[in-house]
């Protein structure tokens, strides 16, 4: 038996060594015999119509090799980008889904709308004819917020969408929540914004594109977090390209939170391109055009009521939200204000009724969808501010409302009104557990030692939950998605042993080289060093849809867990044979076949020899060979949660918010690699602050222009703006899941910006304030302290 | 970033004849704030005159009332200098609170200066503590050097080789970071000396300005509660994503009096 490293133990990352040693392999990194470079020329206008492009000056530069526009699209009779999940209204009536051009056509709708692709021999020659080119836009007003989008007389953005709402969506049981507001003691309201983001991932986007005409083949290599779903929705739904015929690899990624989880023009381009110009095409981002380019999240406004008994029992809640999608629907668009947030309404709570409307809105900005917790964050958000401004109002403790509505531990499986149900979980134990780990107990005297420096300090609590593991192909279905939601696995044991597996997931950033290396290493009694994990190339890996919703380990790693009990399953016929034993006598521990209660053995690397070269092998009854594969549907969603609690300590006289300690309990399961988890989770929790305290897309309302258009003017989380922070685990089972794990990589992002926010009107209620919208930047926060008319802090 | 000739003159005259003979050409010194406009297609210029093999504009000189820190000293090296730290400590310390690492060991004082961004800190600590601008033809004062946004007194083909800082009784700087960029949204110096007080502020509007009720007060009383009740004007002062005007005019006497804290401790 070797090196076996597996469930529970946390060895340092196996794909760190090439990243921390600058021999990732990033799309970048590529290059290609011949390879030319392209240029994507963007609307500067959030609305106009296209009036003309003038190409000539453009083609006449030094060096250029071609230059495309919409008009050549049409020509050629492509696709629209499609949208991977149709939504409908309450009647039924499928959601409006205007056509989305790779390349602009007629008009263009946000500032980074692609009109041109200018491709030369160099990226500078190429940016030099870029700029020569001339376009002919006659501007239109732009409208950039939802609820400028729906009023009348607002500018349309397409004609056959009215008001600009592509969706009237809703969920629930409206009679029964309006039945129960009648009769409730106490009703809480909050209207709130959830803010724009932007994702930044560290690796800009970037694509190449090649054609071989020898065997008519296309290979794109692109960053994307779901090659195979890129090729079947650009290949079969675009470009018209054979699946056979198309490669789509996603080497190394750096980082995708979202971003590149979706179908994006560029890669439609730039691979039509390439055999139009009979050359290699590519093309790499620079941050500021993935500000205007790189699918947006969030961005909602909601108007939440929470209907509560005498007691604070939660009665009925009922949410409005207008949600912006942007200029077109982009792959998962309608999918992430609807059924990724409606569903979650119901948090840890036997909140018995529930009723969801949201609009989902047209704008004049760049498309919206998934960001890191997609759906689940703003659900949680709406939620967790509002159960503390009702116990507020009503006087109760806010640890206390929560436990008198929690789902208790016992009640699970617990299905909730708003269509999910929760195999299992613990709410109150993770809130207990927080309690300790964040010394609750010690607050007040926190706060009167921060009272006496003039710093009004704050406590936020949110106990949240979510859903994930993308996700039960039948029930998405059912929801509008026009894909499967499963995963595969291959598992290819070596004539000497060594594994390599395929997996349909694909890892840019969250060690998955390292986790699913783990569970075969413990599944097979295998070394771990002598486990490679293959994933991010459509022609060697059979088959996926990628990696986002948390998704990896949950789908994929039960799909590997499938695959390897297969591998099991045969080796145990192979030691059957080799041990001249009936195959039930076999038993496989530790890396060994037995015979039960005999010390006959044999190795794996014996019965993977055997399988390779099989001459004393049940040819008749047995395929040789040593290769499983499986593909894995889940049942259910998973359910993670956790209780988040957050300090902060405000200085008044500047308004900013410092975040002093931050403490997380979550139930995610089974943990396979504890040090993985944990950095999940630091990276979750610090995205979900950067939300409540500094994260804001903000776009000039009329002109359509994105004013926190760079790293100067959007601000991200910093390591200086994070104390050390407490992450436990407080684990129920998942009943579904093959290993019983529930995904951890957005819980972190979903629990925290309720915390904070909680935590920072915390620190301002007792000069009134109830509520203050994301992100809590230190002007906003003076503002609010000036109409509390507070009075100027003494030095 | 387009294509372009550069020079590296070893000789000040050289550096200004190369300067003014090519049409578009352009000094470039640490290039932390040049080479991201040119990669942006912001500036093109046609030819780069480097300033980093004129030895005379490095260092630090001990004048005795007064401190001369030549134009290419990188901001690292003024913030960690024993001089200035022993005799202007608040000119040290807002050396080192401009940008990050990489940028403090790049970017230079005469850069900073001469490129007069309108919430860039040094400007604060020239026209505070009255410094005079020593350039390749003339001295100039601070009060006579920034005019605006990004615009200086310098002429054509005039090079920055020196900024010579009187030595204060006391001085002090306190910025409030920009969340972002993290600039100063406001930054304030101030600065006693014996005949009197000085109140700079940049950030605040779109340009480096001084603030004569607050000198006047301070100049009483060099103490916080001496300006607390001092309000700046919102008018002029500049409003955007990051902060409206009413803010930045209250962040003013936040900062002054932390900036007089911090000259006092
Ligand atoms: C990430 C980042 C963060 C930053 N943060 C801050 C901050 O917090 N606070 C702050 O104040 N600054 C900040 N800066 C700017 C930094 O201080 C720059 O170094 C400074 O603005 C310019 O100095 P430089 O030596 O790099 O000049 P360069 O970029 O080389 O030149 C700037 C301009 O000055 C001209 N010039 C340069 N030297 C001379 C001279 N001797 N005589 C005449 N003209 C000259 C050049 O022609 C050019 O027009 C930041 C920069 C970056 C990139």
């Amino acid at each position: 038996m070797g090196n076996v490293i597996g469930i529970g133990a946390s060895p340092k990352r196996k794909e760190d060594q090439r990243f921390l040693t600058g021999r990732g392999n990033y799309v970048s990194d590529i290059k290609r015999p011949g390879m030319t470079a392209g240029v994507f020329v963007r609307s500067l206008h959030g609305h106009a119509i296209l009036r003309g492009i003038d190409k000539s000056a453009a083609l006449a530069a030094p060096g250029v090799v071609a230059v495309l526009t919409g008009e050549d699209v049409a020509a050629d009779k492509l696709g629209s980008l499609p949208c991977g999940w149709g939504i409908s209204d309450a009647k039924g009536v499928p959601m409006k889904e205007p056509p989305f051009p790779m390349l602009a056509q007629g008009k263009v709708r946000f500032v980074g709308d692609m009109v041109a692709f200018v491709i030369a021999e160099t990226p500078e020659q190429a940016n030099a004819a870029a700029e020569l080119l001339t376009v002919d836009y006659e501007v239109l007003p732009s409208v950039v917020g939802v609820l400028e989008a729906v009023r009348p007389g607002a500018p349309q953005l397409f004609d056959d969408v009215p008001n600009n709402i592509c969706c009237d969506w809703e969920l629930g049981d409206k009679a029964a929540v309006e039945t129960a507001f009648r009769k409730a003691a106490h009703v809480a309201k909050l209207s709130l914004v959830n803010n724009r983001l932007i994702g930044n991932p560290m690796e800009p986007r970037a694509a190449i594109a090649e054609f071989e005409p020898g065997t008519d083949r296309f290979t794109l290599w692109t960053t994307s977090q779901f090659p195979h779903v890129v090729r079947f929705l650009m290949g079969a739904l675009v470009l018209n390209i054979p699946q056979h015929k198309l490669r789509v690899v996603a080497p190394d990624v750096g980082g995708g939170f979202g971003v590149k989880q979706f179908h994006y023009g560029e890669e439609a381009v730039i691979t039509w391109a390439a055999k139009r110009v009979k050359r290699p095409i590519k093309w790499v981002a620079s941050r500021s055009e993935g500000y205007v380019s790189d699918r947006h999240g969030r961005d909602h406004v909601t108007e939440a009521e929470l209907a509560l008994d005498e007691y604070g029992k939660f009665l009925a809640f009922r949410v409005n939200t207008l949600a912006n999608m942007g200029g077109y629907l982009s792959t998962f668009g309608p999918n992430i204000p609807t059924n990724l947030y409606g569903p979650l309404l119901g948090g840890v709570y036997t909140t018995p009724a529930i009723y969801c409307n949201v609009k989902v809105v047209f704008t004049n900005t760049v498309p919206v969808d998934a960001y890191r917790g997609a759906g689940r964050p703003e659900a949680t958000f709406v939620l967790e501010r509002i159960v503390d401004v009702a116990a507020s109002e009503m006087g109760i403790d806010r640890v206390e409302i929560r436990r008198r509505n929690m789902i208790p531990k016992e009640a699970y499986p617990y299905q909730t009104p708003v269509l999910v149900q929760y195999d299992s979980g613990d709410p109150m134990g993770c809130l207990d557990g927080a309690l300790v780990a964040a010394d609750v107990k010690g607050f007040g005297v926190r706060k009167a030692a921060s009272a006496s420096k003039g710093k009004f300090r704050g406590l936020g609590y949110s106990t949240y939950v979510e859903a994930c593991g993308l996700a039960p192909s039948r029930f998405a279905g059912r929801l509008g998605a026009r894909g499967g939601l499963y995963e595969s696995a291959t598992v290819r044991v070596h004539p000497t042993g060594q594994v390599t597996v395929m997996i349909g997931t694909h890892n840019h950033g969250q060690g998955h080289e390292t986790t699913f290396a783990q569970i075969v290493s413990e599944k097979l009694g295998v070394s771990f060093e002598n486990v490679d994990i293959v994933f991010g190339d459509t022609d060697r890996v059979q088959f996926g849809m990628g990696t986002y919703g948390s998704r990896s380990l949950v789908v994929g790693g039960a799909a590997l867990s499938k695959a390897t009990d297969k591998v099991i399953a045969k080796g145990k016929k192979i030691a059957a044979h080799l041990l001249e034993a009936a195959e039930v006598d076999i038993q496989f521990e530790a890396g060994n076949f037995s015979v039960a209660g005999t010390d006959r053995t044999k190795s794996f690397e014996d019965i993977a020899g055997a399988a390779y070269v099989p001459h004393n092998y049940p040819l008749e009854v047995l395929e040789p060979g040593l290769e499983e594969q499986a593909y894995y549907d889940p049942v259910n969603f998973t359910y993670p949660g956790g209780c988040h609690i957050a300090e902060v300590e405000v200085d008044p006289e500047t308004g900013t918010v410092t975040l002093v300690n931050y403490t997380a309990v979550d139930d995610v399961g089974t943990v396979i690699n504890p040090m993985i988890v944990e950095g999940q989770l630091h990276g979750g929790i610090v995205q979900g602050v950067g939300q409540a305290l500094f994260e804001n897309a903000v776009y000039d309302e009329g002109s359509g222009q994105l004013l926190s258009g760079s790293l100067m003017d959007y601000c991200m989380p910093r390591a200086d703006h994070m104390p050390m922070m407490k992450v436990e685990t407080h684990s129920t089972l998942c009943t579904h899941t093959p290993m019983g794990v529930k995904g951890c990589g957005e819980v972190g992002t979903i629990g925290s910006p309720a915390a904070v926010i909680n935590a920072v009107v915390d620190a301002l209620a007792h000069l009134g304030v109830t509520h203050v919208d994301m992100p809590a930047t230190p002007n906003r926060i003076w503002r609010l302290l000036q109409n509390a008319s507070l009075p100027v802090a003494a030095e | 970033m387009k294509p372009f000739a550069y020079h590296q003159p070893d000789q000040i005259p050289d550096a200004a004849k190369l300067l003014t003979s090519i049409e578009d050409s352009k000094l470039v010194a640490g290039g932390m704030t040049l080479i991201p406009t040119i990669k942006q297609r912001l500036a093109s210029p046609v030819a780069l005159v480097d300033l980093s093999k004129l030895g005379s504009l490095k260092g630090i000189i001990d004048d005795g009332a007064s401190i001369t820190i030549g134009a290419m000293t990188p901001h690292a090296v003024v913030a960690a200098s024993k001089l200035v730290q022993t005799k202007i400590p608040g000119l040290a310390a807002l050396a080192l609170m401009i940008g990050d690492p990489a940028v403090r060991s790049r970017g230079t004082i005469g850069g900073s200066v001469a490129n007069n961004d309108p919430a860039a800190d040094y400007p604060a600590g020239v026209l505070g503590l009255g410094a005079t601008i020593v350039t390749s033809t003339r001295e100039i004062a601070a009060d006579k050097f920034f005019l605006g946004l990004f615009e200086t007194a310098l002429e054509p083909g005039e090079i920055i080789t020196a900024i010579r800082f009187p030595v204060p009784l006391k001085a002090g700087y306190s910025k409030f970071k920009a969340p972002a960029s993290r600039y100063a949204l406001v930054g304030v110096f101030v600065a006693k000396f014996a005949d009197g007080v000085r109140v700079a502020v940049t950030g605040a509007g779109p340009g480096v300005f001084r603030v004569p009720p607050m000198e006047a007060a301070l100049s009483e009383n060099f103490d916080p509660s001496a300006i607390a009740a001092i309000k700046i004007d919102n008018d002029g002062l500049t409003s955007d994503i990051h902060a409206e005007a009413d803010y930045r005019a209250h962040l003013v006497t936040v900062m002054a009096k932390r900036a007089v804290d911090a000259a006092l401790s």
